[in-house]
């Protein structure tokens, strides 16, 4: 589905990912842990098509098409989807209207036929249950004045309203309490169908405990240093990330 | 320039058949300030961005005759839903009581030609108000206006009574026989405990180009509820200089909505004067322009008596080589204390050849006051545009949506929703706005 090579980006001339490896099957669902400032959210918005990010070296393909050469809306059409680790309040902008022409604009694109306001609706009310988000919230402007929980859960609404086949979710348990953690991770378990995957980018073990990683990877100054399994998480979370920084430390050493 | 301007308005004044009106002196008094103050040039320095004289550089054939046009030339610049409103109507700014249509009881609402009131009943408030706005604009175009007053309206609203429906004004330029150059002038009262609408609406036929010069204003009593609404959708060669003029004799509440959608050379001044205790007033403006459009809004609020409130907003979205201007004043007077008053002006900028000057300006001579202020000039959020792409939504309509999000706020103020549908129906056209 995903694959990642050799990725190399940066920022006005200062690098940030430094050769990316990453390939994600259908169905599987990789986490991405990692102190802050290793360049998980530079990832994921590199990923989703952030164009103030420049890519210097590498290749990224989705369905084995070129990613790179994608516009952000041919992305998240073609069925990616980035929940954001803060996602943008935009005044004025009615949530449901948002909404709306997102996902007709993805049905379009992949050839269906828009939803009418009906099938719409009866869409919306499925979708709220799953994330247990209130209508009078969906009637407000996007996102603004949301609690920090209520902007997270919004993120995971969208992606079960656009059914992506690829889900980034980036920190999308920090800021939740436990209640609020389960209820996001209720959410992306009942859209987990093994068809569609997911990058779980998170920077503790406890998200895990909920959202099952097939595999977890640690990103430490841009590069991908350890892979494992869900049991690597657990490793990390007792002896910290600083095992990690010494264990690199000394193989760039030698 | 200057000296052939002065000479054409002074042979014209002289050839109007005004004598013996009750205006006539009033008249005068405004040609004498035209000659003494003559047509501002880019030096005066509330003209610095708004090349008016520039207006006066042609031939100087303007035609200041009332104009006949037909009852279905006037019902094609008929706004939506309101054909049980009542509409007065001013063609070259001479009103025409045979188009105008007063659907308002008498017991509401008395309309008289501002000649006719001068004269009658209602001769002690004429002379009171009318002219009050010339202090706050020492320039020849105001005083032009005055001396050219003539064809214009009284209105008044009468008290403790609410009028529901708006008055709709129609200012009717017909530039088919040549450029036109109309100067309405309307004096509104509204006595206590009114409250009263007023829509101010413009258009123009033929092609040749125009220019209106109008003066309103405003007189709000104790306890009344005043709400003002001028709408700006003219052709590119349809130029405007108006003065709105609203002074607060009593306690009450006026709101003022300026909406500047197309037009040629426009310059609007509004003025809200805190006259009384405890006053309240609300200023909104919207200017979407494109092509060459300039608008520059001028706006006062003169606070002379303690504890009023006012809060102003105004946005713009300029695009292709439009220009926008703002300027902001605020004055607290020495009495005035507990004055608060808000202002903020908020522009994007969407066309590499389009631009915004934008200048608040409090001049502060109490001690005990809040005022804020602030502006900001610059483009779409990039963040929010990229937050909406990742969704699906194509670059085109998530600006689309942001930029018709920025406009609506001040949509939201306009109360008479057949009004509000109107304008937002030409922003959403205009920002291909169809969610
Ligand atoms: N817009 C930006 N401009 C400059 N530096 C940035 C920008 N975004 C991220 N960085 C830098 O890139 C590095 C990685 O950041 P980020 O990807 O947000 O890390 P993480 O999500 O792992 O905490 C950090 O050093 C951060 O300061
Ligand atoms: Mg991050």
């Amino acid at each position: 589905m995903l694959k990642i090579k050799n990725l190399h980006a940066g920022i006005e001339g200062k690098k940030i990912l430094n050769g990316i490896n990453l390939e994600i099957k259908a169905g599987e669902v990789h986490a991405i842990m990692g102190p802050n400032g290793s360049g998980k959210s530079t990832l994921a918005s590199v990923l989703a098509g952030r164009e103030n990010f420049e890519v210097t070296g590498g290749s990224v393909e989705l369905f084995d098409k070129d990613l790179l050469a994608t516009s952000p809306e041919d992305r998240a059409r073609a069925g990616m989807f980035l929940a954001f680790q803060y996602p943008v309040e935009i005044p004025g902008v009615s949530t449901t209207n948002f909404i709306k022409t997102a996902v007709n604009e993805c049905r379009k694109y992949r050839g269906q036929e828009p939803l009418d306001a009906v099938a719409f609706l009866k869409m919306m009310k499925e979708k709220m249950k799953l994330v247990h988000i209130d209508q009078s919230l969906l009637s407000r402007s996007l996102n603004e004045g949301f609690s920090g929980g209520e902007k997270k859960r919004n993120e995971i609404f969208q992606m079960a309203m656009l059914e992506p086949k690829l889900a980034i979710l980036d920190e999308t348990d920090s800021g939740l309490d436990i209640d609020a953690l389960r209820i996001v991770a209720n959410g992306v378990n009942s859209y987990r169908n093994g068809e569609n995957a997911f990058l779980v980018v998170t920077h503790y073990q406890r998200l895990l405990d909920y959202i099952v990683p097939d595999f977890v990877h640690v990103l430490y100054n841009g590069r991908i240093v350890k892979s494992g399994t869900k049991d690597l998480a657990l490793e990390l979370e007792e002896k910290g990330y600083d095992f990690i920084k010494n264990e690199v430390e000394l193989t760039l050493n030698v | 320039m200057q000296k052939e301007a002065k000479e054409f308005f002074n042979t014209r004044f002289h050839e109007q058949p005004v004598n013996g009106s009750a205006l006539a002196g009033f008249r005068q008094q405004g040609l004498d300030m035209f000659n003494k103050l003559g047509i501002p040039a880019v030096k005066h320095e509330e003209w610095k961005y708004t090349r008016v004289n520039a207006l006066f550089n042609n031939d100087l054939t303007y035609n200041l005759d009332a104009s006949g046009i037909s009852k279905a030339e006037l019902d094609s610049f008929r706004l939506p839903q309101t054909a049980n409103a009542t509409s007065l109507v001013l063609v070259n700014g001479v009103y025409s009581p045979e188009l105008s249509d007063i659907k308002h009881s008498v017991k509401d609402l008395l309309v008289l030609p501002l000649e006719t009131a001068a004269a009658g009943e209602y001769g002690a408030i004429v002379k009171k108000h009318l002219g009050h706005s010339a202090a706050y604009h020492p320039d020849g175009i105001h005083a032009l206006n005055t001396a050219f007053t003539h064809g214009g309206i009284f209105i008044l609203g009468k008290s403790n009574r609410v009028i529901t429906e708006p008055v709709y004004i129609y200012h009717i330029t017909d530039s088919r026989s040549g450029f036109a150059f109309a100067q309405p002038r309307i004096l509104a009262y509204a006595e206590q405990q009114c409250e009263l609408q007023l829509v101010e609406y413009y258009g123009t036929i033929g092609n040749e180009g125009s220019f209106t010069n109008e003066v309103i204003e405003i007189v709000a009593e104790a306890a009344s509820v005043l709400d003002y609404y001028k709408i700006q959708h003219e052709g590119p060669h349809a130029n405007h200089v108006g003065t709105t003029h609203v002074r607060q004799l009593g306690k009450c509440l006026t709101n003022a909505v300026t909406i500047s959608l197309s037009g040629g050379l426009i310059r609007n001044n509004l003025n809200m004067i805190m006259e009384s205790e405890r006053g309240e007033s609300h200023m909104y403006g919207l200017y979407l322009l494109n092509g060459k459009t300039h608008v520059d809004n001028h706006t006062i609020v003169d606070n002379v008596q303690p504890n009023c409130f006012s809060n102003e907003l105004y946005k713009g979205i300029m695009d292709e080589k439009s220009t926008g201007v703002f300027n902001g004043k605020i004055f607290v007077r020495q009495d005035a204390q507990k004055t608060n008053a808000y202002q903020s002006n908020k522009n994007i900028l969407l066309g590499d050849a389009s631009s915004v000057n934008t200048k608040p300006q409090l001049e502060i001579f109490a001690d005990d006051v809040k005022c804020s202020h602030g502006c900001t000039i610059g483009r779409l959020d990039e963040e929010a545009l990229f937050y909406l792409r990742t969704r699906g939504i194509s670059e085109k309509n998530a600006q689309s949506l942001m930029l018709h999000a920025f406009a609506v706020d001040i949509l939201e103020n306009i109360k008479p929703q057949a009004l509000k549908v109107f304008v937002d129906h030409i922003i959403s056209e205009r920002l291909d706005f169809n969610f």
